[in-house]
């Protein structure tokens, strides 16, 4: 069935996955708010540079992050000094791979929901002298509720199905850097095809349970506003 | 109905000709290979198509229907595989070259087998075991030298010999058990590895079609001309 191997892969995975999906959440929704609000002309710029991920093959990513992870640059000299090991290799450099690799899939949802919400709800609202601040948490955070569901819920997902960027930067470290997708593929390459078989069931049905969560939770929140 | 028609034209495969000879070929052997397909079109106007990728996913696509006419792996199982399916020519399987490793510290000034017992690096680079040669090879030279115990923690996997290189050569690792092949030109920076410490690196090759042209060029993988070549990129020739 699993070896040990197997099971640290998947806890990896998932702690990949909600690690990411909560730096996500956190730096995605001032940004998606911003992205739903903002009058300003060159906007379209930074909504194509967010969307990037979706069309990029991951291995350009990997190969970029490779390049910017290595000490001999900048970023990943500063990285160097200030921890003391290199982010290649590290679960850290693993969820700094995600964050950019998952962003569409947190930002757009949330764009989405932020963008429904009427200007005159929350003009009513500082009518009532609710400071900016008070707005976003009291009206607007739980009117696009079903937004942060779907950003969660496909951020955390896609996160789990992270191939291509891992194999570029993660060098297969069992426990630190070898996710499930990696061991399923070193399985099937080296013939294991049972071992293969056990993890990628479990991705499947995890993958498969998620997507019914959104689809589920959108349609009731359809049969609620009618 | 000319609609269908243009579609049948473009989802028809178009018959390889017979002055074709496809080659499935391991990516570590690609350069090599182009040279000595340039070398072999120039002697007998033969044109040569080459499909890089793993061993392993040619071995699958061939018993899956790919059509190629010469197989050049990594390695010994895959090309030993196909005969004992039928899908070689039976006796066409030979030893075509032995590849060497070598150990690539660039920030090292001088790099021998003292650098493997007395230096600490953050990170040695190699191909994973499991699924390269160049792995299994360097795996058992850390073994044979008394010190895969102490580089257990800091080894970096590559998914196969190129990414390894790639690790080293982009700086994330500090050093990499690497092909020879690779990093031929820069002598002061690597120790190459003496060959009795691992069980040799044989890539070898099979014929799969009787094709004049491909019997043509797996006979001149053999030549004096190709042999000579081979070693000139960094490969032992048996």
């Amino acid at each position: 069935m699993f070896s040990p191997d197997d099971i640290s892969a998947l806890q990896l995975t998932l702690k990949l996955a909600a690690i990411s999906t909560g730096l996500l959440l956190l730096l995605g929704t001032p940004l998606a708010w911003w992205l739903a609000r903002s009058q300003w002309r060159f906007k379209f710029l930074i909504e194509a540079l967010v969307a990037l991920p979706l069309v990029l093959p991951p291995t350009v990513l990997g190969f970029y992050l490779l390049i910017a992870f290595s000490p001999n640059n900048w970023f990943g000299g500063l990285m160097m000094s200030v921890t003391g090991e290199t982010l290649a290799f590290s679960f850290m450099g693993l969820v700094i791979g995600s964050v950019i690799y998952s962003l569409p899939f947190v930002i757009q949802p949330l764009q989405n929901a932020f963008t429904m919400i009427s200007s005159q709800s929350l003009e009513a609202a500082a009518t009532l002298r609710a400071s900016p601040l008070d707005r976003f948490f009291s009206i607007a955070i739980p009117l696009a509720r079903p937004g942060f569901i779907s950003a969660a819920v496909l951020g955390f997902a896609h996160t789990l199905g992270e191939f291509g960027v891992v194999l570029m930067i993660g060098g297969n470290i069992p426990g630190e850097t070898q996710v499930a997708s990696i061991a399923i593929y070193e399985h099937v390459e080296s013939l294991e095809y049972t071992q293969a078989h056990w993890l990628a069931g479990c991705l499947l049905l995890l993958s498969f349970v998620l997507l019914i969560l959104v689809y589920a939770s959108n349609r009731q929140l359809r049969i609620m506003r009618t | 109905m000319r609609a269908f028609a243009l579609l049948l034209f473009l989802f028809s495969t178009l018959p390889a000709s017979a002055v074709e000879v496809r080659v499935a070929v391991a990516s570590n052997f690609f350069t090599t290979a182009e040279i000595l397909a340039q070398e072999f079109e120039m002697l007998t106007g033969y044109e040569v198509v080459l499909l890089a990728g793993s061993t392993g996913k040619h071995a699958a696509q061939i018993s899956n229907g790919l059509r190629v006419d010469v197989f050049m792996a990594a390695d010994v199982a895959r090309p030993l595989l196909l005969e004992e399916k039928g899908l070689a020519i039976k006796g066409s399987r030979f030893t075509y070259a032995k590849g060497r490793l070598a150990l690539w510290w660039p920030s090292e000034t001088k790099v021998n087998e003292e650098s493997l017992r007395n230096k600490a690096a953050g990170h040695l680079a190699i191909a994973n075991p499991k699924l390269a040669p160049y792995g299994m090879a360097a795996v058992q030279t850390l073994k044979a030298l008394d010190v895969y115990k102490h580089w257990r923690t800091y080894l970096v996997r590559g998914e196969n010999i190129a990414q390894t290189y790639q690790f080293v050569h982009t700086g994330n690792a500090d050093a990499g058990l690497v092909a020879l092949s690779q990093i031929k030109g820069r002598p002061e920076k690597i120790w190459l590895i003496p060959e009795e410490l691992h069980s040799p690196i044989k890539q070898q090759a099979v014929l799969l079609s009787s094709k004049q042209a491909a019997i043509k060029f797996h006979a001149f993988l053999r030549s004096e001309k190709a042999l000579e070549l081979i070693r000139d990129h960094g490969y032992d020739t048996p």
